[in-house]
Parts: C-alpha cells; structure tokens; sequence
C-alpha cells in the first residue's frame, strides 16, 4: 500500500515538474506546478507530516500559484513562447549535463551514506495519551514556539518587510505615469 | 502481488526523488528564459529540499525537520512575493522582456 503511495506521487511529482520546465504556456507550467505540489504533499502524509501537507496545500497551491497565475494574466503573457529556437546552441546540452551530475551526484551521496542516518530524536508522533490524534501539530508546535522561537518572530519580521518592498517595488509615482 | 506488498519505500527513495526533483528544477532554470517560469522551476527546488528534510525528519525520529520546512515554507512565500513585485515592475517598462534582455546590472 505505501509502495502503491509512493509510485501514484512520484508520478505525479514528476510528470508536473517535466511539465513546468517543457510546456511553452506559463498558465500550463503553473498549472504542472500544482500537480508536483500536490504530489509533494502527498508524500508529506506519508511521512507523517500531516500540519506540513495542509499548509503545502493552502500556501503553496492556494496562494503561491494563485499568485503566479494572477501575475501571468496581469502581464498579458499568457499566450505559447516560441521554445524551439536557442539563442546560445550550447546551453541546452550544458544544461542537461549540469542537471544530470547535480542528481548523479546527490543520489551517490545518499547511496552511499544510507547506512549513516543515525536516530537522534524522541521520535514522530509519539502520543501522550492513547488516541491522540494531534500529535503531529503538538510536537510542531512545541518545535516552533518553543526551540525555535527566535527564528519564528524573524520571520514573521521577514514577511513585513516583504509586503512593504513589494508595494515600494509596484506602486507609481503620482503624477509621473511612470512606474517608480 | 507478495513482493510488491512487502517492498516498502525507504527513506533512499525519497532522497533520490527529491534528488531527481531537484535537478529538474535546476535544469528549468537554467534553460527557461521567462523570468515566471524560472521562478516556478525555483518553487521545483525549494519543494525538492523540503521533501528530503520530512524524509529525513521521520527517518531521524526528530522534528526539527519538519520546523525547517515550515520557515522554508514562509521564506519561499516571502520571495515568490518580492521576486513576483520586481517582475512586475520590470514588464511594465519592457513588456515581454526575457532573462537575456534584463542584464543593466551585469558586470
């Protein structure tokens, strides 16, 4: 049954990503998006991620490509680029023989150190009553307000300053008709 | 059918997948020119990461794991955000600009 999991979002996983980077129209390589995103949040349920599979649903497939999509249509490029034509020959080939040794190498990396992987964590999911079901957002949250609450309130920094440069970036300058 | 039932997917295999995620997505940003697309093949990368942190979060018994995909999460939201503003404000002066065409800040 994992096995059967694990095959269907591979599957998806990969279809979507092969189709972000060969479809010619933005709109379908967001839409391909989607399809990895969700394949990825699949395999987040499968290692008892389940808070992360949620958010990866909402943030990333509902807001995220929800975004890409809404600044797809902005722009007006949501028609088919012209793929078939290279300006540099060499790029594409270079391109594969980069992509290929990044994963030749990551999967020789894991191969070879999957022996290495040491237990060090009081481990996922342990209940602390019997039929507790929250157990996945109780350890979360003792993880991110707890150990990592520093980190947590930088971010939460991180996100005004990005919201307050992204209207500073976009907005125009009265009067000007320029964009600033 | 036996075989299959007791062959179950190891950590490995979503590190390779995860692997395999990523170097898809660093192809597309290398061969991609459209600055929308580049950044989707960006989001392909990111998602590769988080899945090898899970992976080896519930391999490992630790949550922190986990917690690293959650800020990963939000810094990805607040860079899709910032990259999508200056896009936007790159295509108003120049509509249909491509990578190529955006190098006024290259050495």
């Amino acid at each position: 049954m994992e096995l059967v999991v694990f095959v269907l979002a591979a599957a998806m996983i990969l279809v979507g990503a092969v189709g972000v980077i060969v479809r010619s129209n933005p709109v379908h390589a967001a839409l391909s998006l989607i399809l990895t995103l969700f394949g990825v949040a699949v395999m987040f349920v499968a290692q008892n991620a389940h808070f992360l599979a949620a958010v990866q649903v909402i943030v990333y497939a509902g807001a995220i490509v929800v975004l890409f999509l809404f600044v797809i249509m902005l722009l007006g490029v949501d028609r088919s680029e012209d793929l078939s034509s290279e300006p540099f020959r060499i790029q594409r080939p270079l391109a594969a023989i980069v992509g290929l040794g990044v994963i030749g190498l990551v999967v020789a990396a894991v191969v070879s150190s999957r022996d290495a992987i040491m237990v060090r964590g009081t481990g996922l999911n342990v209940a602390d009553t019997v039929g507790d079901g929250d157990t996945n957002i109780k350890q979360l949250a003792r993880s991110v307000f707890g150990d990592y609450v520093v980190a947590f309130e930088v971010t939460s920094v991180l996100l005004v300053v990005a919201v307050v440069g992204t209207v500073l970036l976009t907005r125009r300058v009265k009067g000007s008709g320029k964009a600033s | 059918m036996s075989f299959l039932a007791a062959a179950t997917p190891t950590t490995t295999w979503y590190l390779i997948l995860a692997a395999v995620l990523f170097g898809i997505g660093a192809v597309g940003v290398l061969v991609r020119r459209n600055p929308l697309v580049m950044f989707m093949c960006i989001e392909l990368m990111l998602n590769a990461v988080n899945l090898s942190f899970v992976a080896l979060a519930k391999k490992m018994g630790d949550i922190g794991g986990q917690t690293t995909v959650f800020f990963v999460m939000v810094v990805a939201a607040a860079e899709v955000v910032i990259g999508l503003g200056i896009i936007v404000s790159i295509m108003r002066r120049r509509p249909g600009a491509t990578a190529d065409d955006i190098s006024a800040l290259k050495g």
